[in-house]
């Protein structure tokens, strides 16, 4: 029998050598996770205290700009940014000016406002059932009782079955069990300092909190390349990097403060 | 040539250099035959509401036919009456006349009222005017001398359209008009024997209707943009559910899922009491929507688009019209004014972000807190940078600062804005890091020529 129709492959607009995951670009945190961070799959971004809230964010939107820069077809995807009206007076709104100083276009994003953590979580399974979403950022802030093992897992399964990548971002918050592939903590780090010592890149201090499969407790140190949209090891003259597994936190800030009186002395 | 220009004895058709010499302050505009013709179209469509059978008649008519749509007057006159009086309300001269034929009608309304249509001019027939003038060369004066005639004689010699229309305007040819054509409103209803109350029967009934409706706008080639459904109960109440999608659809099973979300948010829930009497649909708004498919996976893109869109209108639907937003470019300097965020439901035209200048670190925060907060900051100097701040009673060191970057006010909104210190105050923007590497955006509101105590505030956090 004459076949007519030839069978029509789908044509996926993501390279299939990346399928896995996605690399964020700085060498040491990529060789740890084995190539970088599972693609469709949950990753929850704690900030290490209140007000590493913006740095928990900024990281959260430069990973999905990271899946963005995967598309083989030019563009960038969508990206959706779940929050509540409780993250919006806390923070202050999304800047789409500092969006795109960041390296993405605010015309790929979409913002959703809901009312409570519940509404929240409701559409947040909405839109990582949906496929033609490239990311999902939830932001979640205090303690949300809502989510817990069942709800993540949920998710979980939804953000696998599509394929989109959902990043639970919870700020205010102590870690609870959950279902994610990767839990990190994200805090602010000083950046390099830029000639006559303006303030230099966004450079995140992060923690590998948990891992499904595999050790952790590694921490790193990364600077956001807006140009290249990569992160790269946080260049830091006499710091060795990758600090010591469980130093505390009051470390860092002293080599921070010491740099800072050496810099004055000098 | 309006009412006054008739008076001064001007006449149509005659030359505008002859008019202009007879008076000299004549005012002439140019003819604007698109314009009238679509000023007529309106005329027209606001005539509808005497008769649901009105037509244009190029150049300046309006045939009505009101057989049977006389009876919300008195009578005729009354009726006649009405219109004129419209037409002058809205600044129109009008002269209008009731006959048995569209023709004879218009003639009359133009010539005036005679005794018979017989007494009538022959260049009221509506033809041109080489044949007016042969017929006024024949001695045929009025339209009478034309019917004592032969009809054979009239059509051998004037041609058959002369005769056609003047069988018309005596009614002995029919005359067709050429009447406005309404969209029939997008309305279905169910009616039911007797009163339903599963939620079963329901939702089966909802999506016949949606189908229903997706076969009468497939063919008209439209979408609907928003979709109302109406429970009658049998006790008289009705209930009304609503609701828009952000683009134009007819896809029965997206249109019976944005109705379930609907349902899921009311905070009364829908009580069916003894049951509904009967259901309607109808569809208020809808676009032009040419049949698509999308059947084939070679054009992910669409898919994607189709499935986003999906995922915005439930979303939507469900968390409030305004609650899925996306970010536009403000036109303007002023950092808060920099950003539009407007709801994603609607269909916005894109319009391309600023791209920063490379190798700079970020100029503008991730996050902007409006309105801006307001801090302590203590300064080495008064016109210079913050040396410590406090912002929620926590006090930051400030380690790394740039700045200022001077950010003037609209002073083109304001009256005499143009004079120092009246357009409103300049901002001073720094960025600062502190301490532990945190990132801040503060201004002060205000050179110290402009005020005495500037206020500092915090406008936005980096990454």
């Amino acid at each position: 029998m004459i076949r007519l129709a030839t069978p029509i492959l789908p044509t996926s607009a993501w390279s299939p050598a990346l399928k896995r995951r996605f690399a964020t670009g700085a060498a040491a945190l990529d060789a740890e996770l084995a190539g970088g961070l599972a693609l469709g799959h949950l990753h929850e971004i704690y900030a290490a205290e209140e007000e590493d809230s913006v740095s928990a964010a900024g990281f959260a939107a430069a990973l999905a700009l990271r899946i963005g820069t995967l598309r083989t077809d030019g563009g960038a995807g969508t990206t959706l940014w779940l929050r509540t009206r409780k993250s919006a007076q806390a923070t202050g709104a999304v800047y789409g000016p500092g969006l795109a100083e960041m390296g993405g276009d605010p015309a790929h994003l979409l913002f959703v406002l809901a009312e409570d953590d519940k509404a929240l979580l409701r559409a947040g399974v909405d839109a990582v059932r949906c496929e033609a979403v490239t990311a999902v950022v939830i932001e979640c802030r205090g303690a949300v009782p809502a989510i817990d093992l069942t709800v993540s897992r949920r998710l979980s399964l939804a953000a696998q079955k599509s394929g989109v990548t959902l990043f639970l971002l919870r700020t205010d918050a102590t870690p609870t069990a959950s279902a994610a592939e990767t839990r990190w903590q994200v805090a602010a780090a000083p950046s390099t300092a830029l000639p006559a010592n303006a303030p230099g890149h966004a450079t995140f201090d992060i923690e590998l909190l948990r891992r499904r499969s595999g050790p952790s407790g590694m921490r790193w140190r990364l600077e956001w390349n807006r140009d290249q949209k990569a992160f790269a090891d946080a260049a830091l003259s006499g710091a060795i990097l990758p600090v010591p597994v469980r130093r505390p936190l009051a470390d860092t800030e002293r080599a921070a403060g010491a740099s800072e009186t050496g810099k004055r002395a000098a | 040539m309006d009412a006054q220009a008739k008076t001064l004895g001007l006449q149509v058709g005659g030359a505008l250099a002859d008019a202009r010499a007879l008076h000299p302050d004549l005012s002439v505009l140019d003819m604007d035959e698109n314009a009238d013709t679509a000023w007529l179209m309106q005329l027209t469509r606001a005539c509808v509401r005497y008769s649901p059978l009105v037509a244009p008649e190029p150049p300046d008519s309006i045939i009505i036919d009101i057989s049977g749509a006389v009876h919300p007057y008195e009578n005729e006159e009354q009726m006649l009456m009405e219109i004129t009086e419209h037409m002058t309300r809205i600044g129109m001269t009008s002269c209008t006349n009731i006959s048995n034929t569209p023709d004879a009608a218009v003639a009359f309304a133009k010539y005036g009222k005679r005794q018979n249509i017989r007494c009538l001019p022959v260049s009221a027939l509506n033809i041109n005017a080489e044949s007016i003038a042969g017929l006024q060369r024949a001695g045929l004066k009025h339209i009478g001398d034309m019917a004592a005639r032969p009809a054979s004689a009239i059509a051998a010699r004037f041609g058959m359209g002369t005769l056609t229309k003047l069988q018309q305007i005596l009614g002995e040819a029919p005359r067709p008009i050429l009447p406005l054509v309404h969209d029939k409103p997008l309305m279905f209803e169910r009616r039911f024997a007797e009163p339903v109350g599963h939620h079963q029967v329901v939702s089966d009934t909802l999506l016949a209707l949606l189908e229903q409706a997706a076969r009468e706008m497939a063919e008209r080639h439209v979408g609907g943009r928003s979709f109302r459904l109406t429970l009658y109960r049998s006790d008289g109440q009705k209930r009304t559910l609503a609701i828009a999608t952000g683009a134009p659809t007819r896809d029965p099973a997206l249109v019976a899922r944005l109705f379930d979300e609907r349902i899921d948010t009311l905070s009364d829930p829908i009580d069916p009491g003894f049951g509904f009497d009967s259901i309607s649909l109808d569809i208020p708004a809808y676009d032009p929507l040419s049949p698509v498919q999308v059947a084939f996976d070679s054009d992910a893109d669409i898919k994607d688009q189709i499935a986003l869109r999906d995922l915005i209108d439930r979303l939507s639907t469900r968390l409030g019209a305004g609650a899925v937003r996306c970010l536009m470019p403000g036109d303007s300097h002023i950092p808060e004014q920099a950003q539009l965020a407007l709801p994603a439901a609607q269909v916005h035209p894109p319009r391309p972000w600023p791209k920063p200048p490379a190798e700079e670190p970020a100029m503008r925060p991730f996050f902007l807190l409006d309105p801006p907060q307001k801090v302590e900051v203590i300064a080495e100097v008064p016109d210079g940078p913050p040396h410590r701040f406090r912002w929620r009673r926590k006090l930051h060191e400030v380690r790394l600062y740039e700045g200022p970057e001077r950010i003037a006010a609209e002073w083109w909104r304001k009256a005499g804005g143009e004079s120092a210190g009246k357009g409103g105050l300049t901002r001073d923007y720094y960025r600062i890091e502190d301490a532990r590497g945190r990132r801040y955006w503060i201004f002060r509101h205000g050179l110290y020529e402009e005020k005495r105590s500037p206020l500092w505030y915090l406008h936005g956090l980096f990454a």
